[in-house]
């Protein structure tokens, strides 16, 4: 029997379609279908200019806008050649790692919410309701932040901000333990995971699968630690791999993912540089309102940046990092004009997506719910 | 800024040009090393060998598929650039190989049977760029509805779309 999982169902985390042949319980063939969130948004990006593609770039990964706000701005800022500094490269990788959290809060929550733990949802809830003040209390915007801009942060943190933090995360380890609880030694949950939607190591590298998932398989490979960006080399975090690859072994890593992520926003907080927060380029960065007021040379700058944009020089660059589902890369293509030429977004959930059917057949239906849930998908990454 | 490199004597030790050059000189068309990455533009009836060739380089195993996405030159001719980008995860090296397509027509062969990753891949710079590829298991649209007309992401065709 051919089943749709419709593009409209509480488990398939958006608008995912999936085509199942089903033959009683079992899973004989699965295809997912996709396309149902794609708004053009690479088509957009050669009709804007540089600094008006930030804010599209938020709404790609909606989970992580930080994140892909950071790829896009790396690798602009790579095609310029800007020297970011210190302060601005820290706060990157403070607000990225905030954003991981969040992100695999909402991971954990909603996978939980699929195979029936309903209590995991609301408490995962709860401490993303402190990030996302975080977030607006920095930026204004609790999701869709576009705080990253090329050339450094758009504003300075306001005061208060850092104790926020602080505060958050000396209280955030205690929480992970609370879910864990709830789930790690659970019996229910165990038995809905351990051994389903398993994958080998040989499979999901040829699959494309990166982050969690494939380090799910035992491959040992985090962009942060072993190909560095924005400062990541000064912190030591360590990078779960588990050994089984099925669902029970990505969720530890996830949750373990959530420590190490609490560790670095502690590190980042003892050690934060002090400096400007955007890099010294007048031709591509906003001056500051007070100087925009007084100076006329700030001025001009300020209206021809927002009218004309800023050329950048021509060529290409793929700037990878490892957001919350693994390698997220950014291909831009510049000809030497203020609008990008080409961005192509290398989503991590597209490639790891292609796994799916390689977990699931052969299987059981009620898998697949579990499956789709740990490869944790965002259709906005996939259909951009 | 560092200067680009575009010579290939200079650059012929990196480990996927020596690869390649030791398999075939007139695989390579041409190569660039700019803002630390390495580009390379490989012959198109070669494309497959040498993906298959730098998979199972064993000094330095191209073993992750990480993109295979498109670039429309319009009006330039060839009009298509097939860009694949690869990883490998041992050395932690990056590589780019771009195959150069002409306008009318456009066809590859697929690297599906090198990567499986290639399969989303491929179906995406199908359905936005119309470049087919021979021997890809199900080469159907994947994002648009299957009844589109066109390749949206090519530059004839307007970003506000038809409708």
């Amino acid at each position: 029997m051919i089943l749709n999982m419709g593009p409209q169902h509480p488990s398939t985390h958006g608008v995912l379609r999936v085509i199942l042949e089903i033959d009683g319980e079992n899973v004989v063939r699965i295809m997912p279908d996709i396309g149902y969130l794609h708004t053009g948004i690479e088509k957009t990006c050669e009709a804007k200019f540089y600094q008006q593609v930030v804010p599209l770039t938020d709404r790609i990964d909606y989970l992580c806008p930080l994140t892909n706000n950071l790829c896009y701005a790396l690798a602009v800022e790579k095609l310029l050649g800007l020297e970011i500094p210190p302060r601005a490269q820290w706060l990157r990788v403070l607000l990225n790692e905030l954003t991981r959290i969040n992100s695999h809060l909402v991971w954990l929550g909603t996978h939980a919410l699929d195979i029936g733990a309903m209590t995991v949802f609301l408490y995962c809830f709860r401490e993303r309701e402190d990030i996302l003040r975080l977030f607006e209390m920095v930026s204004g915007q609790r999701m869709m932040t576009s705080y990253f801009r090329i050339g450094g942060l758009a504003l300075a943190p306001p005061l208060g901000f850092f104790e926020r933090v602080r505060e958050f995360a000396k209280r955030f380890p205690a929480r992970v333990d609370e879910y864990e609880n709830l789930l790690t030694s659970n019996p229910i949950w165990g038995m809905r995971t351990k051994g389903v939607g398993t994958i080998t190591a040989e499979d999901a590298i040829a699959l494309g699968a990166s982050g969690p998932t494939l380090r799910g398989s035992g491959v040992d490979f985090d962009l942060r630690r072993d190909m560095p960006y924005s400062a990541y080399e000064n912190f030591k975090f360590k990078v779960p791999v588990g050994k089984n690859g099925d669902v029970y072994t990505r969720y530890l890593c996830r949750v373990q993912e959530l420590r190490e992520s609490n560790a670095i926003v502690q590190q980042c907080l003892d050690g934060m540089p002090e400096g400007p927060i955007k890099a010294d380029a007048p031709k591509v960065v906003l001056p500051d309102r007070e100087k925009m007021k007084t100076q006329m040379e700030a001025l001009i700058y300020h209206f021809k940046i927002i009218t004309e944009g800023f050329a950048v020089p021509a060529g290409e660059v793929y700037q990878a990092i490892e957001s919350p589902r693994g390698e997220m890369g950014y291909y831009v293509v510049s000809d030497g004009t203020a609008k990008p030429y080409r961005v192509h977004m290398r989503a991590a959930c597209l490639a790891n997506l292609q796994a799916l059917p390689k977990m699931c057949e052969g299987r059981l239906l009620a898998d697949v719910v579990a499956a789709i849930g740990s490869i944790d998908i965002v259709l906005g990454e996939i259909d951009r | 800024m560092p200067a680009q490199v575009t010579d290939i004597e200079q650059l012929k030790n990196h480990p996927a040009i020596s690869k390649i050059l030791a398999w075939s000189a007139e695989a390579i068309e041409q190569v660039k090393f700019d803002r630390d990455e390495m580009t390379i533009w490989v012959e198109r009836s070669t494309i497959r060998e040498v993906c298959a060739l730098l998979r199972d380089n064993p000094e330095c195993p191209f073993n992750f598929l990480c993109d295979v996405t498109c670039v429309d030159w319009l009006p330039q001719e060839p009009r298509f650039e097939v860009i694949y980008h690869l990883l490998s995860m041992a050395r932690k090296e990056r590589v780019r190989l771009k195959v150069r397509l002409n306008g009318d027509s456009p066809v590859l062969d697929s690297v599906v049977p090198v990567w499986p990753a290639a399969n989303y891949f491929e179906r995406e710079v199908y359905d936005l760029f119309g470049v087919r590829f021979s021997g890809h298991p199900y080469l159907r649209r994947l994002l648009m509805p299957e009844d589109w007309d066109g390749h949206p992401l090519r530059k004839d065709y307007p970003v506000e779309g038809y409708r």
